[in-house]
């Protein structure tokens, strides 16, 4: 069913009894032309546009628990296409007009605000970097606006820019297009969009292994048994290692916590997406008010959702250096997600060594904006057999060849991207 | 997280900074003509981790306290450690 003004209307008129399930809740076939592992952000992204690229819809998305029980559930939900290698910017940017566009696409309110996304510097070396990765964005044509001490002051009045804060600001980058989308609606609208288009959208199916023969993926077993598969897409971020290590993969992938921190409530306040610039901070204010803060990793390998005391204390203690009026709020909810970290800090999307195997991963803390961009080209690698231009520089082969996509030059140390 | 420095008695996390896997071994110097023959070795110690759910070895140093390089056991789904060492015995071995 279309949801539309009239929708809307009839279903008021008649009590909201008689609304159709969002999707379905099938059984698993024994056989698909391609099975998709994960059913996060991204696997539900691929699924959407392997039916309305591809015309594929012979397949199955497994996932092991309910629909945006993963990062799709737990990111700060901050979108934008600011980056500084120029394989990173175009595919981010594609995945910006996607969103642009999704809404309508998958007749699906995703809630995208784009209010802008400005990121402040403190020093002249970042004010330097802040130009360069501005001038990066405008040679490929995408929107990026250097601001100085005034004009940050202007468009968001509470940042402290006085000269006395701890850490002065002097200025910042702002990119109008990027800014906000409500996470859950993303993963409930592809589900909804591939389900309605024929695929199979499978919760609580954890696969626990692959059939290979021959180098060649015949299938995979699941906890509802073995099903088989002409191709096979694996798409787990954070535990794509141990997803990868079932088909033999050894990945230059570590798996580190992140958390975010929303607190009670307030009145709008805060109509752009910040970041700090001494150190890895940002807020975005949700619609029901909440500050929705994160900051650092963890700092280790960790496959505990949930995370520590200290690197909270650290993301309060730059709120509060940020925007001093924060300092009276009350922490609400704190919650972590695992991030499929990479040793450039830059994402995986290929082929692997099993023919008819795909990988997927390896988005670290920033794969939520990729969403679209990321789901179009991993279908169109599926459907080919080739990779899509956007996604042809996120091989693994580029950690042999010396072609790593280092955006903030950390070497490879995953827990310091 | 509190981890128990074999110097210095338990202490909390925040005095501690991660190094890492530490079940990965430095190619030795090479001796072959052809690199290519060891950017194998070199791409698994640099590049590749078994990233295991469960217990793993890893490097901490002490920076705050003692300044000792130490192998941490932890289970990496509960931060529970199993066992803490000196680094410094296995980089003797290795060196051997
Ligand atoms: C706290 C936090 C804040 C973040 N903030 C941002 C942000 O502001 N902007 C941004 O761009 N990115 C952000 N990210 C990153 C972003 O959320 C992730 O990169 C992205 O969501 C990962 O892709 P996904 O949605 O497919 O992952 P997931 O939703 O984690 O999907 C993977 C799915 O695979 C399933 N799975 C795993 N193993 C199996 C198996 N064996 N069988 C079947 N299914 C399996 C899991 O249950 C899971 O549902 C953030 C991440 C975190 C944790
Ligand atoms: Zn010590």
């Amino acid at each position: 069913m279309r949801y539309s003004a009239r929708s809307l209307l009839r279903n008021a008129l008649s009590g909201q009894k008689h609304w159709p399930k969002v999707w379905r809740e099938p059984e698993p076939k024994p056989a698909y032309d391609v099975i998709i592992v994960g059913g996060g952000g991204h696997g539900l992204a691929t699924a959407h546009y392997l039916a309305r690229n591809h015309g594929i819809t012979n397949v199955a998305v497994l996932e092991k628990g309910y629909l945006g029980n993963g990062n799709i559930g737990r990111n700060t939900t901050i979108v934008r296409s600011n980056y500084l290698c120029p394989a990173n910017i175009a595919f981010n940017d594609h995945s910006l007009k996607l969103w642009e566009n999704l809404s309508s696409e998958l007749n699906y309110n995703v809630m995208l605000s784009q209010r802008g996304v400005l990121n402040v510097f403190h020093t002249p070396a970042q004010r330097d970097a802040a130009i360069r990765r501005g001038n990066a964005m405008a040679l490929q044509g995408v929107d990026a606006v250097l601001l100085d001490r005034k004009d940050v002051k202007k468009l968001v009045p509470i940042i402290d820019t006085s000269a006395k804060a701890r850490f002065p600001i002097m200025g910042g980058l702002l990119q109008p297009r990027g800014g906000s989308v409500r996470h859950d609606a993303v993963a409930w609208g592809y589900a909804r969009s591939a389900d309605a288009q024929g695929i199979d959208v499978i919760q609580n199916c954890e696969v626990t292994g692959f059939t290979i023969e021959n180098g060649k993926v015949l299938g995979v077993q699941t906890s509802l048994g073995a099903i088989k598969a002409k191709k096979v897409a694996i798409c787990v971020a954070g535990r794509s290692s141990l997803v990868g290590a079932m088909a033999g993969l050894r990945l230059p992938i570590e798996s580190h916590v992140l958390q975010s921190y929303v607190t009670e409530p307030v009145k709008p306040i805060l109509d752009t997406v910040v970041s700090f610039g001494a150190a890895h901070f940002a807020v975005v204010q949700s619609d029901k008010g909440g500050l929705v803060f994160n900051g650092d990793l963890d700092g280790y390998n960790s496959y505990a959702q949930r995370g520590n005391m200290q690197t909270l204390t650290s993301a309060a203690a730059c709120a509060a250096s940020f925007m001093p009026c924060f300092g009276r709020l009350r922490m609400l909810r704190h919650w972590g997600g695992i991030n499929d970290m990479t040793m450039d800090g830059s994402p995986i999307i290929t082929k692997t060594p099993v023919k008819g195997l795909y990988f997927n991963g390896g988005w670290c803390y920033g794969g939520f904006k990729g969403t679209p961009a990321s789901g179009w080209t991993y279908a169109h690698l599926i459907a080919n057999d080739q990779p899509h231009d956007l996604a042809a520089k996120f091989t693994l082969s580029r950690f042999e060849t010396g072609l790593t996509l280092n955006e903030s030059g950390h070497g490879p140390m995953p827990g310091e991207h | 997280m509190l981890i128990d420095c074999p110097w210095c008695g338990e202490r909390p996390l925040h005095e501690f900074t991660y190094g890492g896997d530490a079940n990965t071994t430095r190619p030795l110097e090479s001796t072959n003509k052809d690199p290519g023959e060891d950017l194998a070795a070199w791409m698994d110690h640099v590049y590749l981790r078994a990233n295991p759910a469960g217990p793993h070895k890893e490097y901490w140093h002490h920076v705050s306290g003692c300044r000792s390089w130490l192998i941490v056991t932890r289970d990496t789904t509960t931060h529970i450690i199993d066992q803490v060492a000196f680094a410094a015995p296995r980089a003797k071995e290795v060196q051997e």
